[in-house]
């Protein structure tokens, strides 16, 4: 028998402890992000309590006037920091995205899982894939130039008419940047993530169910809605927490359709709005003038409730996704 | 005579319910095919090749210092972010015990979804303000950084853990240590998967601008090799400041930052593509 050399015994010995340190990088970054913006988030919340959270003013104060002293923090005279409409701009925009997002992408999960095969459906699922590979600018972009004039000039006045139903989609209608436009962009930016996590799942309904759906003498469309569906109920709950958070994290494109409201609760779907992510980044130049770092403080902790947020939703939708795949196979006993 | 109405009834539904379906796929590949065409026609009306030769001056000029700005960035969180995250997703699918490759995938997972907006406030909080970098290209690319670990990490477990476990014996069998078998045999069939997982990162990277407006911030100059202390410019920034700006040049400048973006980044998916297409086509024959 061989003997392994002592050198390559140490080689073997550095090389797992270089993977090891390797693979704890990710945890040390989540632990450092937690620790730097609740630190950093910590004078904002001393100095604003639970008001941060329901007040609707965002206001940096006098800043070259006297300082005050609130709760043994110092910030700029009338300085006051309410968060609530980015609040209500996540979610209500995200809410949207939702709405629309999630039967187009369920839809379209099932024609890439059930409907198309060969070429067609590589380059469909490519396609879909491409989709989310393209930067958030770009959607932007595309909000500003074509989305925007769109849904202010054609698709706004049209649904102005359901204003007598639903009152929150009375008028006016404004430039077209706002809720609507924001909701509509980050729709088709979760759209590729819920589309491809729902055809996996779609793709794991055991060949026999559906044979005997169809044995029963059901519709294509019945063994869908009956036996498919029912079937990844769990994952599809979870690819939608999956979007959400995607969508309330989302930034740039946002920040570019909204039409950056401060200080304003969006009272139509129309309204222009601000989320939390697009206030920390429109914000940053005004912050860096607060000579008492109050602004840079709030800024912080809007970034700790909406990681917060996000964090929720993320985890409810790993643990219902991951119970999806790996729970129901052992219930489904014939794999073909 | 009343079981063929409902007969009838139900073949109706099952169509609409397809119908709605198709209409669903048509609409998502209308708001694709919409998105690259604006991008497209108005970046070839504003494109010209001596964009790439100038940098930006005022409202106007040209695109090198972002498109080298861009490069530096990428290349910086590539260096730091590829080592990692292959040797994280080695040790994640090699040495560690189910229970903790669970915590680190789940935790790896977790990090993916923190939205990227919050990943560049920390690094202005910790990088540009503690640590005193000033809006640099280290504290943006450490930045970038973040966001494609935990791709990186992941596609290298998974393209590991489809090598079967026989190789590893086989190696094993022969009296290599785990490293030997790992550098000699267990990569060589992982290394489509490996490189695809990187360049998708790498695309991921060039296309973020959330994190880097407050770790690289803005320059109009091209960059020099200093880390730290002087900012850096990146092609998303022009897409997304001069696009506000009511002069035709500026728009224009914005226009032709996406294009060139948009082109970079098929590109590198058609490259991935290519990769997956040959290493699936060898496996088969």
């Amino acid at each position: 028998m061989r003997k392994v050399s002592s050198g390559s015994k140490i080689a073997d010995r550095i090389f797992k402890v270089a993977t090891g340190i390797s693979a704890s990088s990710p945890v040390l970054f989540l632990a450092a992000i937690a620790v730097i913006v609740l630190l950093q988030a910590m004078p904002s919340i001393v100095f604003m309590g639970w008001h941060f959270l329901y007040g609707i003013n965002w206001d940096m104060g006098n800043l070259y006037g006297a300082t005050e002293v609130k709760h043994g923090v110092t910030a700029p005279a009338g300085a006051s920091y309410g968060a609530l409409p980015f609040i209500v701009g996540t979610l209500a925009s995200s809410v949207i995205a939702l709405v629309i997002g999630v039967p187009i992408s369920i839809f379209t999960a099932l024609i890439l899982a059930y409907k198309v095969r060969g070429t067609l459906r590589m380059i469909l699922s490519i396609l879909v894939e491409l989709l989310a590979g393209i930067p958030s600018v770009i959607f932007g972009l595309w909000g500003i130039v074509v989305l925007a004039p769109w849904v202010g000039h054609k698709f706004a006045p049209l649904l102005t008419h359901l204003g007598a139903v639903l009152p929150m989609f009375k008028g006016p209608v404004g430039t077209g940047l706002g809720l609507l436009t924001s909701g509509i962009v980050l729709a088709l930016m979760i759209v590729p993530i819920i589309t491809a996590t729902t055809r996996d799942l779609l793709e794991q309904v055991p060949i026999l169910y559906r044979e005997g759906g169809v044995g029963l003498g059901m519709t294509s469309w019945e063994v869908v809605r009956f036996i498919c569906l029912p079937y990844i109920k769990e994952g599809l709950v979870g690819a939608v927490a999956l979007g959400w958070g995607r969508a309330m994290g989302e930034t740039m494109a946002v920040l570019m359709v909204s039409g950056s409201a401060i200080n304003y609760l969006p009272h139509n779907i129309y309204s222009p709005i601000s989320t939390m992510a697009a206030v920390i980044a429109d914000q940053l130049d005004s912050a860096m003038t607060d000579a008492t770092h109050m602004a840079v403080h709030a800024l912080a902790e809007l970034a700790l409730v909406l990681m917060v947020l996000t964090l929720v939703t993320n985890l409810v939708a790993r643990w219902l996704v991951n119970r999806g795949r790996s729970g129901r196979g052992i219930g489904a006993g014939v794999k073909v | 005579m009343i079981a063929s109405a409902r007969r009838v009834r139900r073949k109706w539904r099952s169509n609409l319910g397809w119908g709605f379906a198709w209409v669903a796929t048509a609409l998502v590949l209308f708001g694709l095919m919409n998105m690259l065409f604006t991008i497209v026609s108005k970046g070839l009306t504003s494109f010209r090749w001596n964009m790439l030769t100038t940098v930006t001056s005022g409202i106007a000029g040209g695109l090198q210092n972002a498109i080298l700005g861009t490069f530096e960035l990428v290349i910086i969180s590539t260096v730091i972010a590829a080592p990692l995250g292959i040797l994280g997703g080695v040790f994640v699918s090699e040495f560690a015990g189910s229970r903790l490759a669970t915590v680190i995938r789940f935790l790896t997972e977790v990090l993916s979804g923190v939205p990227s907006i919050v990943l560049g406030y920390f690094g202005y909080l910790l990088m540009v303000l503690q640590w005193g970098w000033k809006f640099s290209a280290l504290a943006g690319g450490i930045t970038l950084t973040v966001i494609m670990l935990p791709y990186i990490l992941r596609t290298t477990e998974a393209s590991l853990l489809q090598v079967p476990l026989a190789q590893r014996e086989a190696a094993w069998a022969l009296g290599m240590t785990k490293f030997q078998a790992i550098s000699k045999v267990v990569w060589r069939p992982a290394a489509g998967g490996m490189a695809t997982g990187v360049l998708m990162a790498i695309a991921i990277g060039m296309g973020e601008t959330a994190p880097l407006l407050y770790t690289a911030g803005w320059s109009t100059f091209n960059p020099t090799f200093k880390l730290t202390h002087e900012p850096v410019g990146y092609l998303t920034y022009v897409v997304w400041t001069y696009l506000d700006q009511p002069y035709p040049q500026a728009r224009a400048l914005a226009y032709s930052a996406a294009f060139v973006l948009v082109v970079i980044i098929l590109f590198i998916h058609l490259v991935v593509r290519t990769l997956v297409w040959r290493t699936s086509g060898v496996r088969k024959s």
